[in-house]
């Protein structure tokens, strides 16, 4: 029983590494929640294993901060990052199934043309982008930051990677026979069997969206609309007037709280959804 | 065919409601928050209807009764709005969010908030600065402020965005004689028409630990203490003997840079030049800084400023015995930094008078509301009652010598956190000292990056050659019209 | 009969209609746009806006001159020291989860909490690493109080302690979601093909190497090629750990940062012409990759 021996050195090897990386990942979180139950001063006086007394006055101090809409930014964030996730997985879903499912003249030239976009960094459309919504008059609203999501090359490519390991085309023919419309098969067959691709990518999406500060930076100009990361570099960016450690590492607990229920929440769905996903040969 | 046509209804339909739905849930949330939008551009539509008359005059001459409804004015913190609620006699309420001021007379103060940081606030003026002309008259910028560091940008006569006090009505040499010249002289273009006024001054100071002092010197009086600080040589002395006992005397090189670079004899850049010119001075402050790091008089793990290090230098378990600050650096920077009780620090003389920092107002070319900007103006810096009350409630250093020099022998401004000191006693002659360095549009990269670029330099990682190159490639990455730096025999 | 008539492919274009429609408008325009500047002296000195007038290369020249390909070089040194080790922790982790005969404790929770960094900002985490790494931060703090250091060390002092902790960050907050990925793709695998290859009495090794790598190797490739994107664009981490100067020596500037220090000084000309020189590097970088990994496939495959 050797191999018995083994798979038990490497389970321990494997605890033991999950335990150092899980302690590397969430100590800093230790760290940040701790500073923000801590005073300025306290935080002055050094690091304290202990969390302190402040919570309050801090999360109050944030969220009665006139210039610094929290709440509205939240839910400006939520706005965003949910219209962006949704649009962006079920079009790139529809753009994937698309290109996999139909034979069509310019169907290599389209693909082609996805894979060749698909490195194009944001940034560096970043200023033609600025001067063109302003001209569509989205200058300075949400719209902006959601409708661009649509055209995603890489959440496409993850699509259409796993369209090609789950999807045999025989079911898609199958629903054909069956008298289902085009658009039929893919809303009631095709979208359930890429449901765990949707939850991963949708997470994915709504995070990165959600983290987001270059562009709405650029595009947002009034308070009540933006969005959290505006708001966060907008606390650090009030100098020496407001000048509170405390309330930066309160501004980015608030900020991260959200985010971390939303991903408990769905990241059940989504383990759940990937064991049971696909579609066997 | 029918079938096809159904389904392309049908994904019509769905894309349709895709957009809806999403547009829908924007939308609401949108008009939930938005009445006030809402609100301010069905004023403006209301406006264009009445207020074509507006435009075509000259917006300096029109009467009171004509003006704008709204005040829109830009800044970077909430400074100017508290000055303002303090001493402009019109404030009615402000919203408890703080976005909106309502005067008596019903007009409305925009305030419009953006950080200082990363240059986001100067790139967000200049925007609306550009599209001053096709405002809407409620939209335009009516008033708007500037750090030293930048007021030239602003103020400069080609540019034209910040109008000349005269063109409001105020006479600089009749109205504004009280303050400071040096304030005068740096809110004026080059050709000396003044573009702005301020209520603050900040001449700085040196501000040492009493428990320090007493250690190292047997004495923690403010007088003999000054003795010890008065010139960059007896400080150097008083440093050696601050090492010995295992004290630092500043935390960083970037605490004395000012005292250096504000006096410069000649501009960074001459105007109509593409050269930077680095000075003699600057080079010197390279040279000492240098020194004393190497020497220990600096805490070497503090570097530059506005960083923790930096913070956790000015509490109670650090080693650095002085900082160097204005009015505004002992009050906002220092006294939340402290973690311990009152009276634990006190003020003196600086080795060399300098000023740091301030805050200009500017009156917007193209305003609607000229009669209130003068006004708020006037109020806020040219009212010498209104200027104590500043110095009283928020301890800034004002711009009025006549005031200042009655608050330096007025008991009532002693500083409780300095243990009751009356740091105006100080500041006062400083501030009468104070030579400005020339200013140009590009001190505040200029300052910014030098720092940087030798700072790399002092802890040991580039020499001196390298460091300077990596000055000359970051300023022409900032200014790209930059041709050429010239650096000082 | 007449079903297999009916021709289905106008559906293909339907389906990708949207997505083209947005990129046009959204990415195709914009970069045209900044594309034209690229050739064009544009720039603002003070509020004064200086052009456009067209100079040709004249921008790409000079940008050869420049650091240019130091930040690059720098670029990629931050990305791989973060990449690799990310990469195969990834391997690891996603291999132990879905190997029942380790019998991992509380699977569920190391899943959440790997993850878990990689939703919190970029730049708010780089924030929290310049004052946990401070010379009187937290950590030197806990280091010395542990008696384990005498002095603090100056992590952001050094080229070797800056580039580091960049490479660890992006290490944090990359290596779960790889995790997940990868585990998504290696659960892909019909379970039938492992139970045979038990029976054919596979070892670990084995089965991760013959099996489960070149069956994972399209979601690889993904990763790779959004992992080359990213760390292209690798931005908010240094900018915010150094203060956006690439601290020490410029040793720590990336080339968005260079981009980003051009965008801020209103360059448009020169920002035009550096994104111009991006597009065309990620666009190399990624054919190369993309060739690698599906190159093989076309001809062993199916």
């Amino acid at each position: 029983m050797n191999s018995n021996a083994f798979n038990k050195f490497r389970s321990v090897f494997a605890h033991v590494l999950l335990v150092i990386l899980s302690f590397m990942c969430l100590f800093f979180f230790y760290i940040l929640f701790i500073n923000a139950t801590r005073s300025h001063a306290d935080l002055q006086k050094g690091f304290s294993a202990l969390p302190g007394k402040y919570f309050l006055t801090n999360f109050m101090n944030v969220a009665n901060d006139g210039t610094f809409p929290m709440i509205r930014g939240i839910l400006n964030s939520l706005i965003v990052s949910g219209c962006s996730a949704a649009i962006c997985t079920y079009f790139s879903s529809l753009t994937a199934y698309g290109l996999y499912a139909y034979d069509f003249k310019l169907k290599k030239a389209a693909f082609t043309f996805i894979m060749a976009i698909l490195v194009m960094p944001t940034q560096v459309t970043a200023m033609g982008f600025l001067r063109l919504i302003t001209k569509m008059g989205m200058y300075d609203s949400l719209l902006p930051l959601i409708i661009p999501a649509i055209a995603s090359p890489s959440v496409f490519y993850f699509m259409y990677s796993y369209l090609q390991s789950s999807l045999p085309l025989s079911l898609v023919e199958a629903a054909r026979i069956d008298g289902s419309g085009e658009f039929m098969t893919f809303n009631r067959i095709v979208i359930p069997i890429m449901k765990p691709a949707i939850a991963v990518q949708a997470i994915f999406t709504f995070v990165g969206s959600w983290n987001n500060y270059f562009v709405p930076a650029l595009v947002i100009q009034s308070k009540d609309k933006m969005t959290v990361p505006i708001l966060i570099a907008t606390l650090r960016g009030a100098d020496f007037m407001s000048f509170d450690s405390a309330k930066i590492y309160m501004m980015i607990f608030v900020a991260i709280v959200p985010i971390i229920i939303v991903y408990l929440f769905l990241s059940k769905y989504i383990i759940a959804g990937i064991t049971l996903g696909g579609v066997k040969e | 065919m029918k079938k096809k046509l159904v389904s392309m209804l049908l994904v019509g339909t769905m894309v349709a409601g895709m957009f809806a739905g999403c547009g829908g849930s924007d939308n609401g949330s949108a008009s939930d928050a938005g009445t006030n939008a809402d609100a301010s551009e069905a004023s403006d539509a209301g406006d264009a209807d009445s207020g074509t008359a507006d435009e075509g005059s000259d917006a300096a001459e029109a009467p009171a009764g004509d003006e704008g409804k709204v005040i829109n004015i830009y800044s970077w913190n909430n400074e100017f709005k508290e000055r303002v609620e303090a001493v402009y006699p019109e404030v009615q309420e402000t919203s408890s969010d703080g976005t909106v001021t309502t005067l008596k007379d019903g007009t409305e103060i925009h305030w419009i908030v953006n950080p200082n940081q990363d240059g986001v606030y100067q790139q967000k003026l200049d925007e609306a600065l550009m599209n001053q002309a096709d405002a809407a008259a409620d939209d335009k910028i009516d008033m708007f402020l500037s750090e030293t560091d930048y007021v030239f940008k602003y103020t400069d006569a080609e540019a034209d965005v910040a109008m000349p006090l005269k063109d409001l009505g105020i006479d600089p040499d009749k109205d504004l004689s009280d303050q400071y010249s040096f304030t005068k002289v740096t809110a004026s273009d080059a050709n000396g028409v003044q573009r702005g006024s301020t209520w603050q001054c900040c001449p700085g100071l040196l501000v040492y630990r009493r428990d320090i002092a007493e250690d190292v010197f047997g004495t923690d009086d403010p007088e003999q203490i000054g003795e010890k600080v008065k010139d960059w040589d007896t400080l150097k002395a008083t440093a050696a003997e601050l090492k010995e006992k295992g004290y630092y005397t500043f935390s960083s090189y970037a605490d004395t840079f000012r005292l250096y670079g504000n006096s410069i004899p000649q501009p960074w850049v001459t105007a109509g030049e593409t050269t930077v010119k680095v000075d003699q001075k600057i080079m010197d402050w390279v040279e000492t800084s240098k020194e004393w790091l190497d020497a220990g008089y600096y805490d070497k793990s503090v570097k530059g400023q506005w960083n923790d290090d930096w913070n956790k230098a000015m509490g109670s378990a650090s080693k650095v015995f002085a900082f160097l600050f204005p009015a505004w650096g002992i009050d906002f920077t220092l006294k939340p930094n402290w973690d311990g009780g009152d009276g634990a620090w006190a003020v003196t003389n600086p080795p060399q008078e300098y000023n740091w920092g301030g805050s200009y107002v500017h009156a917007c070319v193209g305003t609607d509301n000229p009669q209130h900007v003068k006004d708020i103006i006037m109020a806020v810096t040219g009212n010498k009652d209104n200027l104590m009350k500043i110095s009283k409630d928020y301890t800034d250093f004002t711009n009025t010598q006549s005031g200042m020099q009655d608050a330096a022998k007025d008991d009532s401004f002693g500083s409780q956190f300095l243990g009751g000191q009356n740091a105006f006693t100080y500041f006062a002659p400083v501030a009468e000292n104070i030579q400005i360095a020339p200013l140009s549009a590009y001190d505040q990269g200029c300052v910014e990056l030098i720092q940087n670029a030798f700072s790399d330099y002092f802890q040991g990682q580039v020499d001196f050659d390298k460091a300077k190159s990596n000055f000359e490639t970051a300023i022409k990455e900032r200014y790209p019209e930059i041709t050429e730096i010239s650096w000082p025999e | 009969m007449k079903r297999k008539s009916i021709d289905y492919s106008k559906w293909g274009y339907f389906f990708i209609l949207p997505f083209f429609i947005s990129f046009f408008v959204f990415s195709l325009i914009p970069l045209a746009d900044t594309i034209r500047y690229s050739f064009y002296e544009y720039y603002r000195s003070g509020i004064k806006e200086i052009g456009p007038n067209f100079v040709g290369m004249e921008n790409y020249v000079s940008l050869l001159k420049s650091d240019m390909l130091k930040y690059a070089g720098n670029t990629f040194i931050l990305w791989i020291i973060g990449f690799i080790p990310q990469i195969v922790i990834a391997l690891l982790l996603a291999e132990w989860f879905v190997d029942a005969r380790l019998k991992i404790h509380g699977k569920q929770f190391f899943k959440v909490v790997i993850y878990l960094p990689n939703l919190i900002m970029a730049s708010a985490f780089a924030m929290l690493f310049f004052t946990m790494f401070s010379t009187n931060g937290p950590i030197n703090s806990i280091l010395m109080n542990m008696g384990l250091l005498s002095k603090p060390i100056d992590f952001m002092g050094t080229v070797f302690g800056t580039r580091s902790l960049v490479g660890l960050m992006n290490f944090l907050m990359w290596f779960g979601n790889t995790t997940i990925m990868l585990m998504a793709a290696i659960m892909g695998i019909s379970p039938d093909i492992f139970e045979a290859s038990e029976l054919d009495g596979c070892n670990s090794f084995q089965r991760f190497f013959r099996i489960t790598l070149p069956l994972i190797r399209p979601i690889l490739a993904y990763t790779l090629i959004t992992s080359i994107i990213g760390g292209l664009q690798m931005f908010d981490v240094p900018q915010i750990l150094t203060n956006g100067q690439g601290n020490p020596d410029r040793t720590s500037m990336t080339l968005i940062m260079f981009l980003n220090s051009h965008l801020k000084s209103k360059n448009y000309g020169m920002a035009g012409s550096l994104s111009v020189y991006l597009f065309i590097v990620s666009g190399i970088l990624c054919f190369i990759v993309y060739r690698m990994t599906n190159g093989k496939d076309d001809k062993g495959g199916r």
